[in-house]
Order: structure tokens, then C-alpha cells, then sequence
């Protein structure tokens, strides 16, 4: 087989009547990488997932699939195989005839349409339901089914739209993984379109986050997570959210960025001051894993909520700040515990305690904070980062 | 703080467990009281009253030679059935509504399905459409008969007038043998055509989007869309389609009555005319019962062979 290019969007537009739901997408999805697009309800995502697919209509641009335009091209002629939300499977057909239909259209030697739906059956274990009909498998099951209509047809790339989401959480879990394998065993396209952020890292080798019918931020899962480009991107990815808070800047210590939280403490970041425009109203963005709850006598102690905390730097350019604060909520997940800590200003910061802290609600706590993943967001909401 | 602790104050609590308590109280389920059955009386005694019990009455009657006239009443067994049986002019009426039935129920499944499909869509003007084809069966069979005698007048009417603009002679198609009938059952299609196409609109409606979608993505055509997706999933419209159509149709009178009286020379005469003529203008009550019976049979018969016929094919 020849060199197969991917998907690519150029400048596609989507209007419903005078609702811009896309604006001049430019996108390119290379062959055999599995691109997740990841965004909130409504960001256009499944619009631009069903242009590729063919059933929405472009407005503006073109989409080409494997090098070839096929912007007016019909839904089945684009080569692309889609798994829906509901499975939209055939009611009325068995599982057999569901992964027929599709191979029969185009006429497919029934040998070779048999010898492809056992295949499929085998890697997807349906073979003792190819008798039965959709009705009467479990969710797991039909989901299954979709996906291997989708495997028959052979196609150049696979499209999935939300398709766990019907599941349950073991499940999802698991097809999630089951879905990686195939991938890596068949190393087609794959563009999977979901709102869960965990199936979006697990399952992306590359992401693209949207957002009101434009891509905010494409790249791996981990370069998304580590250095989201805007402060949309920094809140939509991570669990719990990024931590967001209101700074003053300071003057600069060793060409580096130091900003004050409202509550008056200093913090030394770690961003290249000549990176940051002047007259900015910034916002500090922290994940919850980079702070640490102090309890005991490092934070903690009995003493009021006080403004201003220490800041100790370190040679290593690490610096470790005490900010304090009242713990309002403990979230105990098991494998990790969470406190939800009111500062002196009111504003309000998730850290990471120690697994088997002994916290309590209402206690004053220290919040140390690592300087390298601390982030700063201007007014227009664009990213700073340690370089 | 303060507030988060009073959602959970014992007082708030209290009343809720003390309503717990007075639950446990209540019969568990299974364990029925005789007065339950009060609640199904209402239905059972109306559906006695009037379903049950006239049906016995009238199989009872049946097995009577009964004069309303004179006031006469003597037990003549099947006498009734057999003289039905022998009765040239019943007979027809059987031929008649069969016939009927069989010219008007495909009728009101493919047009209603037809006229389904191509209303099927958002706009005003399928709206209008939609609203116009039903509005007609809202009409009473007087006025809708009242208007087709009016089509069908001789040398004046609609009909007549195209007629001969298409070079033909003077007609009266309601005086014609083997046309009166379906005259009757072209005015009835018109009728209610969209009580049918109602219900497969509503059938429609429920097939998932998705399903299409699917169907687009796996290469099939318009007609094989129709044929693998949009007529499977209507199975059951079309079921109930064809029941309500049989059952209705079998009971056809008014039009015909209306229109043609059964003339000519009785070719669209019906049952229920029969039974009409039979109880209330000859005063044989026992016969005219008989007939009836015999009606009630066909159209159980009618049902039950084309419920057969989906259970089958659902199976296969």
C-alpha cells in the first residue's frame, strides 16, 4: 500500500442559518494517529466530526481524506467508518446482518463479507452473538457490535462520537483500553470526539481541545496537561481544576516573575520576566498536585490567618512558600486526599494533603507551593510558562 | 458553616422518620385488600353493561326467530345460519364488504405510508398539507358523501365535466354495477386517508436519526434505505395500520347507504346494511342478529390472520 495521507480540514466553516458554529478550522490529523478532540457541550466538536463524516454539510473549506477532496462527496463514499452515541445500530438485523449491511451495499463477495465479520467477531469476542439481534445484548455488547461494523468496512479512518458515554464507569474503562489495542493493532486513523477528559489522555496520541468552534490547543496529552496554552485549556483539563488566583506583579528577582496573591503573599515563579507584557492583570494558575497542605508546625499551629507568608529560596531555584489558610473541606479519594483551603482574602485554593492526614475542617494549614509548574494567565487568558 | 450544619439539625429529621414509621404500617405488596377491586368496578360494570352483555344477547338472539312486528319469539336454533347461508343476498354482502375491504385497506397502507414519507419534513407548506389531509376525516360521512354526490352528479358534476373533456360520453359512475363500489371506496380512501397517514408520520418520528446516519455511512441508496431501514422499523404501524383499517372497513354503511343505497342491483350492498334492513325495516330481529354474528366472525377472522401473518415474519 501506498503512503495514505490523513484527514485534513482547511479553513472549514459551519453555519446553522446565521449561527456561526465553526469558524475557519484548520486541521491536520496524519495518518494512523488516533486525535482526540476534547471540549465542553456545544463547542462544535461533533459538527466537525460529522463534516468529516459527511453528514453535515460544509458551509465554507475543504476536507480531504487521504489526499483525495471530498468536501460534496456522500457520507459512504468518503471511506470513513463512524461509531455513534447510541450505537444506532439495525434493530431489526442480527448481529451478523448489522456488519453486513454496510459490505453488502457495495457488493462485497459474501465469502469475503463472511470471512470479514468472523474476523471482526473473534478480536471483539461477539462470535456467540452473530445470531442475535441488538435488542438483545447489553450495552457493552451493542457497543461492541458498533464498533465492529465499523472494522468490516475496512475503512481509512475510524470516527467515534461520544461513544462511551452510554456506558458505565467500569465498562467505559475498559472498552477504553479495549479501544487503544485495536489502535495499536490496526494503526489506522482514528478521531475520537468526547467531553471526558480521562478517555481524551488515555486514548490520545494527540489531542485537540475546542472550544467555542475553535481548537484552543493541540499536542500530546501530557504537553496539553503540563503547558496548556490558555487559561480555558488549564481549567477544562485536570481533576480537579486548576487552581485560579488574582496576583499583583512584583519587581522582578533574578530576571524571573514574582507576583503577590491577594492575600499578600509573595511568590517567586519561575517564567521569564521579559516573557510577560507589562500592564497585565494576571492570574496565578496552580494545579492542585504542585501545592502541598502543611499541618503541624510548619503551617499550621494554632495562630490566626495571617497576611503575608514566608518565601524561602532555595538554591536550586526552587522556592517553597507558606501561604495560610483555613482547610473548609477534605476530600478523601483513597489515593490521594484533597483540602479545600480558604485564604485570608476569601479566595480559595485545592492542595494536595498527604494521603493519611490527619486535616480537619476548620483547622489553619500551610500551603507550600513548587515554583516550576506555577503558571500565569493575562487578561486575554493566554499562558506563561517556565521555559 | 453555620448553615451547612442546620440542613442536617435532628428537628429537620425528625418528622421524616416518624412518616417512616407509619409506612411500615401499610400492607406489603401482594397482600390485597377485596376493596382494591373497587377502583376497576367503574369500567367493569360500563363494559358489561354495554359490551358484554349485548354481545351474549345478540348470539342468544341469533338462535331466535324474533318479530319485532308481531312481538313473536321461538327458539330456531342455527335455523338463522342456515337460512343466511342460503341467502343470495346476504351472500353478496359478504362478497361486497370482502371485496371493499380488500380495495380499501392496501389503499390506506401504501398512500398513507406514501403521503407519510413525503409530509414527513419541517416547512409551513408540509404543515398545511399535513393539516389539510387529516382535516378531511374530521368531517361527518353526510358531509363528505354530500360532496362526492355532488362530483359524481350526472351531465353537471366535477366528474362528469372531466369526463367529457377527456372525450368521453354521459356517465354516472354510482349507477354502475361492480363501479358503485368502488366509487364508495375511493370516497372513503378520501375520507380518512389521514387518520392512517397520522399514525405513520407518528411511526416516522420514532425511527433514530441515527439510524439514517448509519445507513448513509454504510453506502445504502435511497430505496434500500426504505427497504432495510424505514420499513422494519414501521413493522408495527403497519400492523396496527391494517387492524384498525380491517375492523373499520368490514363495518362500512354509511357511505354506501348515502351514496348508492347498495345499488345497483345490490353490488354495493354491505353487511352492516344488511343487518340495517334485516332488524329495522323487515323487523327480523333473530336474523338480522345472525348476520351480525356473522360479521363479528369475518372481522375476528380478518385480524387474527394478519396478526398471524406479523408474528410469523417477526419470528422468521
Amino acid at each position: 500500500m501506498g503512503r495514505v495521507d490523513g484527514i485534513e480540514l482547511v479553513g472549514v466553516t459551519k453555519r446553522f442559518g446565521s449561527v456561526e458554529v465553526i469558524a475557519n478550522l484548520d486541521l491536520r490529523i496524519e495518518a494512523g494517529e488516533f486525535l482526540v478532540v476534547l471540549g465542553p457541550s456545544g463547542c462544535g466538536k461533533s459538527t466537525a466530526l460529522r463534516m468529516i463524516a459527511g453528514l453535515e454539510p460544509v458551509t465554507e473549506g475543504r476536507i480531504r481524506i487521504a489526499g483525495r477532496d471530498v468536501t460534496q462527496l456522500a457520507p459512504g463514499a468518503r471511506g470513513v467508518a463512524m461509531v455513534f452515541q447510541h450505537y444506532a445500530l439495525y434493530p431489526h438485523m442480527t448481529v451478523y446482518d448489522n456488519l453486513a449491511f454496510g459490505m453488502r451495499n457495495v457488493g462485497v463477495a459474501p465469502d469475503a463479507i463472511d470471512r470479514r465479520i468472523h474476523d471482526a467477531a473473534r478480536v471483539l469476542e461477539l462470535a456467540p452473538y452473530l445470531a442475535r439481534r441488538p435488542a438483545q445484548l447489553s450495552g457493552g455488547q451493542r457497543q461492541r457490535v458498533a464498533i465492529g461494523r465499523a472494522l468490516v468496512k475496512e475503512p481509512v479512518a475510524f470516527l467515534f462520537d461520544e461513544p462511551l458515554s452510554n456506558l458505565d464507569a467500569g465498562l467505559r474503562a475498559r472498552t477504553r483500553v479495549e479501544l487503544a489495542r485495536l489502535h495499536h493493532r490496526l494503526k489506522t486513523t482514528m478521531v475520537f470526539v468526547t467531553h471526558d477528559q480521562a478517555e481524551a489522555m488515555t486514548l490520545a496520541t494527540r489531542l485537540a481541545v475546542m472550544n467555542r468552534g475553535k481548537i484552543e490547543q493541540i499536542g500530546s496529552p501530557m504537553e496539553i496537561y503540563r503547558r496548556p496554552a490558555t487559561r480555558f485549556v488549564a481549567g477544562f483539563l485536570g481533576t480537579p481544576a486548576m487552581n485560579f488566583l488574582p496576583v499583583d506583579r512584583m519587581p522582578a528577582v533574578n530576571g524571573h516573575v514574582v507576583v503577590k496573591l491577594r492575600d499578600g503573599t509573595v511568590l517567586a515563579t519561575a517564567i521569564d520576566d521579559q516573557d510577560v507584557a507589562a500592564s497585565d492583570q494576571l492570574t496565578l494558575g496552580v494545579r492542585a498536585e504542585s501545592v502541598t497542605l502543611e499541618c503541624g508546625e510548619r503551617g499550621g499551629g494554632r495562630a490566626e490567618v495571617t497576611a503575608g507568608g514566608r518565601a524561602e529560596v532555595t538554591a536550586g531555584g526552587r522556592a517553597e512558600v507558606i501561604a495560610r489558610g483555613r482547610a473548609e473541606v477534605i476530600e478523601r479519594l483513597g489515593d490521594r486526599t484533597l483540602a479545600h483551603v480558604v485564604l485570608a482574602d476569601g479566595s480559595m485554593v485545592v492542595a494536595q494533603a498527604q494521603r493519611e492526614t490527619s486535616v480537619a475542617v476548620g483547622e489553619i494549614v500551610g500551603l507550600a507551593f513548587e515554583t516550576a509548574p506555577l503558571q500565569l494567565f493575562d487578561g486575554a487568558g493566554s499562558a506563561y510558562h517556565a521555559r | 458553616m453555620a448553615t451547612s450544619q442546620s440542613i442536617i439539625a435532628p428537628e429537620a429529621i425528625a418528622p421524616a422518620a416518624r412518616g417512616g414509621a407509619r409506612l411500615t404500617e401499610l400492607p406489603a405488596p401482594g397482600e390485597g385488600r377485596w376493596t382494591n377491586g373497587l377502583f376497576v368496578l367503574p369500567f367493569l360494570v360500563v363494559y358489561l353493561l354495554l359490551l358484554v352483555i349485548p354481545l351474549v344477547y345478540g348470539w342468544w338472539l341469533s338462535l331466535h326467530d324474533a318479530d319485532l312486528l308481531s312481538g313473536t319469539r321461538e327458539f330456531v336454533g342455527l335455523g338463522n345460519y342456515v337460512e343466511l347461508w342460503r341467502d343470495p343476498i346476504f351472500l353478496g354482502t359478504v362478497r361486497n364488504t370482502f371485496v371493499f375491504v380488500v380495495m380499501t385497506t392496501p389503499a390506506f397502507v401504501i398512500l398513507g405510508l406514501a403521503l407519510a414519507l413525503a409530509l414527513n419534513r419541517p416547512g409551513r407548506l408540509a404543515a398545511a398539507l399535513r393539516a389539510t389531509f387529516f382535516g378531511a376525516s374530521v368531517l361527518s360521512v353526510t358531509v363528505v358523501t354530500l360532496v362526492w354526490r355532488l362530483v359524481m352528479m350526472p351531465d353537471l358534476g366535477l366528474f362528469a365535466n372531466l369526463w367529457r373533456k377527456l372525450g368521453g360520453g354521459p356517465v354516472q359512475p354510482l349507477s354502475i354495477e361492480g363501479v358503485s363500489l368502488a366509487v364508495v371506496a375511493v370516497v372513503t380512501i378520501w375520507w380518512i386517508i389521514g387518520f392512517p397517514m397520522m399514525l405513520f408520520l407518528a411511526g416516522l418520528q420514532q425511527i433514530p436519526a441515527e439510524l439514517y446516519e448509519a445507513a448513509a455511512l454504510d453506502n445504502a441508496g435511497r430505496w434500500r434505505t426504505f427497504v432495510a431501514i424505514t420499513l422494519p422499523s414501521l413493522r408495527r404501524t403497519v400492523a396496527l395500520v391494517i387492524a384498525i383499517e380491517v375492523v373499520l372497513q368490514f363495518q362500512l354503511f354509511g357511505q354506501a347507504w348515502l351514496l348508492t343505497l347498495g345499488g345497483p342491483n345490490n353490488s354495493s350492498r354491505p353487511i352492516v346494511q344488511f343487518i340495517y334492513e334485516k332488524g329495522f325495516r323487515e323487523w327480523r330481529l333473530g336474523y338480522s342478529a345472525a348476520a351480525a354474528q356473522v360479521l363479528f366472525a369475518l372481522m375476528l377472522l380478518g385480524v387474527a390472520v394478519q396478526m398471524w401473518i406479523v408474528r410469523r415474519r417477526e419470528a422468521a
